[in-house]
């Protein structure tokens, strides 16, 4: 069974839900506090959403410093799994493992609604199980949702194919004025992912729709995983 | 010595600064029409020990770079008073 570790840091709020959703998929899955130094044989690693340290000075600044990421840091540059939700996203930003940044939303409000996105790179560790293509309806909920990145940065995501996940080309439909209506990104080598919409809260078919679900299935059988591009469309 | 950093963290030109934007609409609606271009960063202000100003502004610099301000966003300033 894999191992999945959540990383929990004082503001973290989405943890619980990430939690179920990640052991409801069949994984082994369990908390680390952002104190501790280890991962105790974590498979993939997930950052849940929330404001860790109440966002101060910028979302995920300080976290991005915890002792539990100097391991985190580690396992992803061993080719291990990382998945960064809402505020996930942010602080892997921060932490240089993923290009860019994210900032206020472009109308200022916090938005909490059901978003339409749709999945364009399913060669990750999270999207293996996806349709390319695929349109999803997931909650968003959050103040800083703004990806940006320099033009460079931009380019390169665009023609690596490394947007993972991007707001549907409706009119209103990205929620936060996102560069390129991005709302997901992936390194290249499809390991380490960040989202700002949550999997973890569509996840259960009891509670709504479970378009989030495969995220987690995905987790749970490897076999899918990025090492075996378009392999995972069973 | 002791050293009083001033730190300004200004949000990068040509990034939209939504904060700034609204800022401007209010001051427009209150009258002051004539005022353009708002943006809003932070200030950021500590004191330091360090043998000399170069040493100080050096510290203050990593400092900046590595926490107070994003590479990616923001662009910031800073000024080295001793005390």
């Amino acid at each position: 069974m894999q191992r999945v570790a959540i990383i929990r840091f004082p503001g973290s709020n989405c943890d619980e839900d990430t939690l179920r959703a990640a052991a409801r998929a069949g994984t082994d899955a369990y908390y680390v506090w952002h104190r501790d130094t280890d991962l105790k044989g974590a498979d993939v690693v997930l950052i849940p959403g929330g404001f860790s340290y109440g966002d101060y000075l910028r979302a995920g600044a300080i976290a991005r410093f915890s002792p539990a990421m100097a391991a985190v840091q580690r396992h992803a540059a061993e080719g291990g799994g990382v998945l960064g939700i809402c505020n996930g996203f942010q602080i892997l930003c921060e932490a240089h493992l993923l290009p860019g940044a994210l900032m206020r939303n472009a109308r200022l409000t916090f938005v909490s609604k059901p978003a339409l996105v749709t999945v364009e790179n399913t060669r990750t560790l999270f999207t293996a199980g996806f349709e390319p293509g695929a349109p999803l309806r997931l909650p968003v909920a959050h103040g800083d949702g703004r990806y940006v990145a320099d033009a460079e940065t931009l380019a390169r995501l665009e023609g690596e194919g490394l947007v993972v996940l991007r707001y549907a080309r409706s009119e209103d439909a990205n929620p936060n004025g996102s560069m390129n209506d991005i709302a997901g990104i992936a390194n290249p080598e499809g390991n380490v992912v960040g989202i700002m919409p949550h999997p973890e809260r569509a996840a259960d078919p009891a509670l709504g729709p479970a378009d989030g679900a495969p995220f987690f299935t995905a987790i749970a059988a490897p076999a899918a995983a990025a090492s075996t591009p378009n392999a995972a469309t069973t | 010595m002791t050293y009083r950093v001033h730190v300004r963290v200004m949000p990068r030109g040509g990034l939209l600064d939504p904060q700034g934007q609204a800022v401007e609409h209010a001051l427009s609606s209150l009258g002051f029409g004539g005022a353009r271009d708002v943006r809003i960063g932070r200030a950021i202000e500590l004191e330091l020990d360090a043998p000399g100003p170069g040493e100080a502004e050096q510290r203050a610099r990593e400092m900046c770079d590595r926490l107070l301000a994003n590479p990616v966003t923001e662009d910031y300033e800073l000024e080295v008073e001793a005390r």
